[in-house]
């Protein structure tokens, strides 16, 4: 049971170095929405065996928001803002790749810190989740555009996710399905404030949003 | 009888995007928000069943924010409702750079307005850990447009900063629901539900280092929503960019949502006898909010920006008071009511001041008592009141603080809570007075007469924040009593 789940987390760490390091926007979309099925394949495999409602709906609706719903907003979004379809870091890739390495690191040994109570399927589970989020926060720090921002916060949210899926049998479905419905509609207002920012500002770098500061 | 606090707003939320007519459409506003009153303050008569299983369900708490969050978007909408008649749909000119923009459309303002106070609600009656999540997410997207009610680029950066860093924020709280659910995990593999009422049954039976990562995670989590230092940066942004109306309700009925998902994550530390990690935490992130509101209040020259580092100032005071415990918490409660009211209040008046002047900076107004006496008046006596001036409410909840530190023998603490207080009062009140006093300019004096609406809502604030510094009802007094128990 637990060797597809480590196959998957692998995916999951393997496609946070993808994203440090892809410099065309599509392809950083496309690496989230991998991760969102990555998250709806490891919820079916997270399952103890029984067959019930949550355990059918939960990787279905996971999968379909996660891997394309949001893709496919972010797509529209970047299509209407005509923008430059480049990353534009503000670290070069090399930089993004080694703070990677370093959090991989931090991922593993924080994950080795954390003693889960029960039995877990997976060792890997935590440090992939906390290694994923993480790339989320580089992503979000270090990038300028307001899209890659978003796509950190996905990022972030989804090794919360992964997360979660191990912890998911004791949340009730409901519950999860608010969870999904939160950052559906958050990425949802977020494409339209995108928008908006390229109509306002003729493009979406976030490094020209510095109208409000405290002056002396 | 709960699912209804919230149904109301939403549905009435919903239908007020598609009902075209202002008028009609300002009537729901009021209606709704009327209704939710009067059903919110029905609570206090017949306690209500819970609902959805014992996921929503009222508590001494939880009703208390509730009623608070529920009166003032009252009297708020009243004042909305003045603010959109006059400057609804009309194209404006920029007040610092001079261009032309317009205003978002007010179908979709009363809209938002109405789905973010059924998303307050939830807040306030989940019982249930993850539900209350989903609930302040909820909040955030609600009151986003909101903020970019002008459209202009200024509080779109606003907008979208609120956005990044709040979304991040409740990230990392849901990691933090995530790791309470590990930590109610038993080592047998049976699990405690995760409602505050089994986790306060059960708290020590609860996995210790466990629960204490989730308990970080979410102070930090929905302290980015409460703005608590250093995760504020989004607020004095949000705050100053917004309506006066929405600032209002971003300041006054936000923060303590934000504050009740500390709150019940405090609860369970007290019953779980983890409280002397959670109160370190508390009174650290509690007195650094207090200081780092102190230095950007000083020689602060924006009037809408000096109101919400004040925010920051009072989260940081209602922290310390929830982490000192005891009689503190009892004046942690009372000052959520006080700072409320006399924020809201603030921010309204500000909103008056800004459609005379037209400017934000302090230099720009004068004269405030003589081109405006209502707005002046109420300026001066809400300033002097969120100071913690005597007599009005906030002296007596900020004094409680304080007894209780010294009383608890926390001197120095007590020290630094006096100390930061005097700057932010000597910081406030110069400004404040020049933008009372002075001669204005003439094309201001020549300003035309506005709404009485727009005095009468924060005047009749006013007078709520001095009665309830002079005489506090023996009802609330003992309702205070019981939620701050929650917190030990």
């Amino acid at each position: 049971m637990s060797q597809p789940i480590n196959s998957l987390l692998v995916l999951l760490v393997l496609s946070g170095f993808v994203l440090l390091s892809s410099s065309r926007l599509a392809a950083c979309i496309r690496v989230v929405a991998f991760q969102g099925v990555l998250l709806g394949l490891l919820a079916i495999f997270m399952q103890d065996g029984q067959l019930n409602i949550s355990g059918v709906l939960l990787p279905i609706t996971t999968t379909v928001v996660k891997g394309f719903l949001l893709p496919s907003l972010l797509f529209r979004a970047m299509r209407e803002a005509e923008t430059v379809r480049e990353v534009e870091p503000l670290i070069s890739y090399n930089l993004s790749i080694i703070s990677g390495a370093v959090v991989l690191a931090l991922a593993l040994w924080l994950g080795d810190r954390l003693q889960l109570p029960s039995q877990l399927p997976s060792s890997l589970l935590v440090p992939a989740a906390l290694f994923t989020s993480l790339v989320g926060m580089i992503v979000i720090v270090s990038r300028r555009k307001a899209l890659t921002q978003v796509l950190g916060y996905l990022a972030l949210e989804n090794g919360v996710y992964a997360f979660g899926t191990a912890v998911a049998l004791r949340l009730p479905v409901l519950v999860e399905l608010g969870i999904l419905l939160d950052v559906f509609v958050g990425v949802f207002v977020m494409g339209i404030a995108i928008f908006h920012i390229s109509r306002e500002f003729d493009h979406i770098d976030t490094d020209k949003l510095v109208a409000l500061t405290d002056r002396p | 009888m709960i699912e209804l606090l919230i149904l109301i707003p939403a549905c009435a939320g919903i239908l007020a995007f598609f009902v075209a007519s202002d008028r009609a459409r300002r009537g729901l506003l009021i209606s709704a928000a009327l209704a939710q009153t009067v059903l919110s303050l029905g609570t206090w008569i017949v306690w209500p069943a819970p609902a959805l299983g014992g996921w929503l369900a009222e508590d001494a708490l939880g009703r208390l924010i509730e009623t608070l969050t529920s009166v003032l978007f009252l009297a708020v909408s009243f004042y909305a409702v003045a603010y959109l008649r006059e400057e609804g749909s009309q194209a404006h000119s920029d007040i610092e750079e001079g261009f032309i923009f317009s205003n978002a459309r007010e179908a979709s303002f009363a809209g938002c307005l109405l789905l973010f106070l059924a998303a307050m609600t939830l807040v306030t009656v989940s019982q249930q850990i993850a539900l209350l999540w989903v609930a302040v997410e909820a909040t955030t997207l609600a009151s986003a447009p909101l903020i970019y009610f002008h459209r202009q680029h200024r509080s779109l950066e606003a907008t979208w900063k609120y956005l990044i860093i709040c979304s991040v924020g409740i990230a990392l709280a849901l990691l933090g629901v995530f790791f309470l659910a590990v930590a109610a995990t038993n080592p047998d593999g049976s699990t405690i539900p995760l409602t505050v009422q089994a986790l306060r049954l059960n708290a020590h039976h609860l996995n210790v280092p466990w629960y204490k990562a989730a308990f970080v995670l979410l102070l930090v989590g929905y302290g980015t929503k409460m703005g608590l230092a250093p995760f504020h940066t989004w607020l004095p942004d949000a705050h100053s960019e917004a309506p006066s109306v929405a600032s209002a309700l971003l300041s006054g009925a936000l923060l303590n949502c934000a504050f009740l998902g500390i709150l019940r994550a405090q609860e369970i530390c007290v019953a779980g006898g983890l409280a002397d990690f959670s109160d370190r935490l508390l009174l650290g992130f509690g007195l650094l909010s207090m200081a780092v509101a102190a230095v950007f209040i000083s020689g602060q020259t924006d009037y809408k920006r000096m109101l919400a580092y004040s925010s920051v100032e009072h989260m940081g005071i209602l922290a310390v008071g929830v982490g000192l415990g005891g009689a503190a918490a009892f004046g942690a409660m009372l000052h959520v009511i006080n700072h409320s009211l006399t924020k809201a209040m603030l921010f309204l008046v500000a909103g008056n001041l800004l459609a005379v002047y037209r400017t934000k900076n302090t230099d720009g107004v004068a004269g405030a008592l003589s081109v405006l006496p209502a707005s002046g008046v109420l300026w001066l006596v809400g300033l002097f009141a969120i100071t913690g001036s005597p007599p009005f409410g906030p002296f007596l909840s900020e004094f409680t603080i304080l007894k209780a530190a010294l009383d608890q023998g926390q001197t120095l603490i007590a020290i630094a809570y006096l100390a930061i207080l005097a700057v932010i009062l000597a910081a406030m009140a110069a400004p404040a007075l020049a933008m009372a006093q002075g001669t204005p300019t003439e094309h201001v004096a020549m300003a035309r007469p506005r709404s009485m609406a727009l005095s009468v809502v924060p005047a009749m604030l006013g007078i709520t924040v001095l009665v309830m510094g002079i005489y506090l009802p023996p009802g609330l007094s003992r309702a205070l009593r019981e939620a701050a128990r929650l917190l030990r």
